[in-house]
């Protein structure tokens, strides 16, 4: 479990995050949602530890992430950032292989290769396994850093807006295999993510963040309604139940 | 790559002023022995290791800096080593070999690191203005370097210390470059670490990378080399910036399987240059510092114009 509390993040005289206290279920998928701007991408990075706490404790499996070695964080937290800004000429291989560097720092041996070729072939890149990746599609280059967090093999994965750039095809794919992740191996997920249909279908959990406070959170069923969700976008939501599956509309 | 390293190592091995031959170097022809222990063998040798380690230099800071633009002749840290060996000249003449070359490195690492500072705020999304404020900021301090050369009487030095050549070097005046050399080493033995680097400060952080000290190894290693070929031959500019693109074209920024060509190739572009130039008017010699900056900067442009097709 992550436990978040009294969490406050202010950026030069703005305050980003206010006194965010929020727990996230271990071996579940949690989609946090909410506005653009609304901090999601801001409280991820603080969870990752990508960024200082400034104020307020920030917890993994009962330990403060802020006293954790980085090394042992790496194994047990991976991440997908929002902006895959790359300046490097990587080839798409290499760059999955780096997602075992927590595992072997730098000595690959046979389970750290045979792990980067299973990621590749999942993730639908072994075509593209040698091209580089200033070379490929925005959405290819988002599968190869998902398959980069993904041989790294933590039982935390958190993802920021991972389905941008994909077409449905391959996002059907990711969230099938995120479920799978949660269901068989017990891996626990956090995904930011604006496509309510695929968050009502696959997240067990909702975070649900607007202007920096906790809107909502809790079980998919009891939290994601048509009111809450209204007033959370300012703007029309209706979910409709059909065949047991809940469905958003929202034009 | 690396049969050509050897031909033109021959090369530079075989030509100058004085007789050299290979069917001289029988084991009974002492003159001949000596002249290739004492200038043929030590230029040659020089030449092969500021190429790898000025190449190298300008790949980690591209890494560093995430821009391609940069290395540290247009980036104010050559700069930053001539007012160290100025300070040293004025005020430390008398000091050991290694108290100097430390005023030296500490300049230019202090000229790195604001140098890196100054960049941190630059916008990314323009590659172009990283390399434009560093080849201000190195104006900036060239004409500081400039001024006080002027106000000491060492304008002298500095023009020596601008000029990178190979003219000089000769048994006992080219050793220091053995310690760029091992630094080039150390780099290829941390390379996994400097292209997560080059990944970004976040993808480094999630791979528990401690992101910070491989930036301050680089920025070290970096000044310690660039002041090391300073004292030693001179600024060659260009090199550091030609060849890592090149390379990176083909083989990409894996710098395990990079790192070996772009030194080879560093080496091959010095040799090259200075064989030119000690051919080109023989007897007379122009440096290879001015040869490569003719060469570097035509492939430099055609770099910066032609990027659009490649990005
Ligand atoms: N580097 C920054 N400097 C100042 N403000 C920022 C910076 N990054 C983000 N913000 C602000 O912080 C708020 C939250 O951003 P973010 O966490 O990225 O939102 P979200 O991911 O929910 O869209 C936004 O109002 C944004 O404008
Ligand atoms: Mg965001």
């Amino acid at each position: 479990m992550i436990s978040v509390s009294t969490l406050t993040h202010s950026l030069g005289h703005r305050l980003i995050l206010d006194d965010i206290s929020v727990e996230i279920p271990k071996g579940k998928i949690t989609a946090l949602i909410g506005p653009n701007g609304a901090g999601k991408s801001t409280l991820l990075h603080l969870i990752a530890r990508q960024n200082p706490v400034q104020t307020g404790v920030i917890s993994l499996d009962g330990e403060d992430i802020a006293k954790t070695a980085s090394t042992d964080m790496a194994l047990r937290m991976a991440v997908v950032a929002q902006e895959l800004g790359v300046a490097s000429r990587l080839r798409v291989r290499d760059l999955v292989g780096f997602g075992r560097w927590p595992q072997h720092q730098g000595r690959p041996t046979e389970v750290d290769k045979a792990a980067v070729e299973k990621a590749l072939e999942e993730f639908h890149l072994l075509d593209l396994s040698d091209r580089f990746l200033d070379e490929i599609s925005g959405g290819q280059r988002q599968r190869a850093f998902v398959a980069m967090a993904y041989v790294q093999d933590t039982d935390w994965l958190l993802l920021d807006e991972p389905l941008n750039n994909l077409d449905i095809r391959y996002a059907k794919s990711l969230m099938a295999k995120l479920r799978n992740m949660a269901e068989e191996k017990n891996k626990s997920i956090v995904i930011v993510i604006h496509d309510l249909n695929y968050a009502l279908a696959n997240a067990d959990y909702f975070i649900a963040v607007k202007e920096g406070k906790v809107a909502f959170a809790g079980e998919t069923s009891d939290v994601a309604t048509s009111e809450s969700l209204s007033e959370l976008y300012d703007a029309e939501v209706n979910i409709i139940e059909s065949d047991g599956k809940c469905f958003a509309f929202h034009h | 790559m690396i049969p050509l390293l050897l031909i033109l190592s021959g090369v530079s091995i075989f030509i100058g002023v004085g007789d050299l031959s290979a069917s001289q170097l029988s084991f009974d022809n002492e003159e001949a022995w000596e002249l290739f222990f004492i200038s043929r063998w030590p230029r040659t040798a020089a030449i092969i290791l500021t190429g790898a380690s000025i190449t190298i230099c300008g790949v980690i800071m591209q890494l560093l800096l995430r821009n391609r633009f940069v290395e540290p002749s247009t980036t104010g840290t050559t700069e930053a080593t001539m007012i160290g060996l100025l300070i040293v000249a004025v005020w430390f003449p008398d000091w050991s070999l290694f108290g100097k070359m430390s005023i030296a490195a500490t300049c230019s690492l202090i000229g790195l690191l604001v140098f890196l500072k100054l960049a941190q705020n630059l916008p990314r999304e323009q590659p172009l203005l990283i390399p434009l404020v560093g080849l201000i900021y190195g104006g900036i301090l060239g004409a500081v370097a400039t001024y006080f050369a002027f106000q000491t009487d060492l304008l002298q030095y500095l023009g020596v210390w601008l000029t990178g050549e190979f003219s000089g070097v000769i048994a006992g005046r080219y050793e220091l470059l053995w310690i760029a050399g091992a630094l080039t080493l150390f780099c290829y033995l941390i390379a996994d670490r400097f292209t997560i680097v080059g990944l970004g400060e976040r993808a480094s952080k999630s791979l528990g990378l401690n992101y910070q000290s491989i930036v301050l190894i680089g920025v070290a290693t970096v000044a310690i080399t660039s002041s090391l070929v300073v004292v030693t031959v001179g600024v060659l500019p260009f090199i550091g910036l030609v060849v890592p693109n090149l390379v990176s074209r083909f083989m990409g920024d894996n710098l395990r399987e990079s790192l070996p060509l772009v030194a080879g190739y560093g080496a091959i572009f010095t040799l090259f240059s200075d064989i030119v130039g000690r051919t080109i008017r023989y007897p007379y010699e122009i440096p290879a510092g001015t040869v490569f900056g003719v060469v570097g900067a035509v492939i430099f442009l055609w770099m910066i114009l032609g990027r659009k097709n490649h990005v």
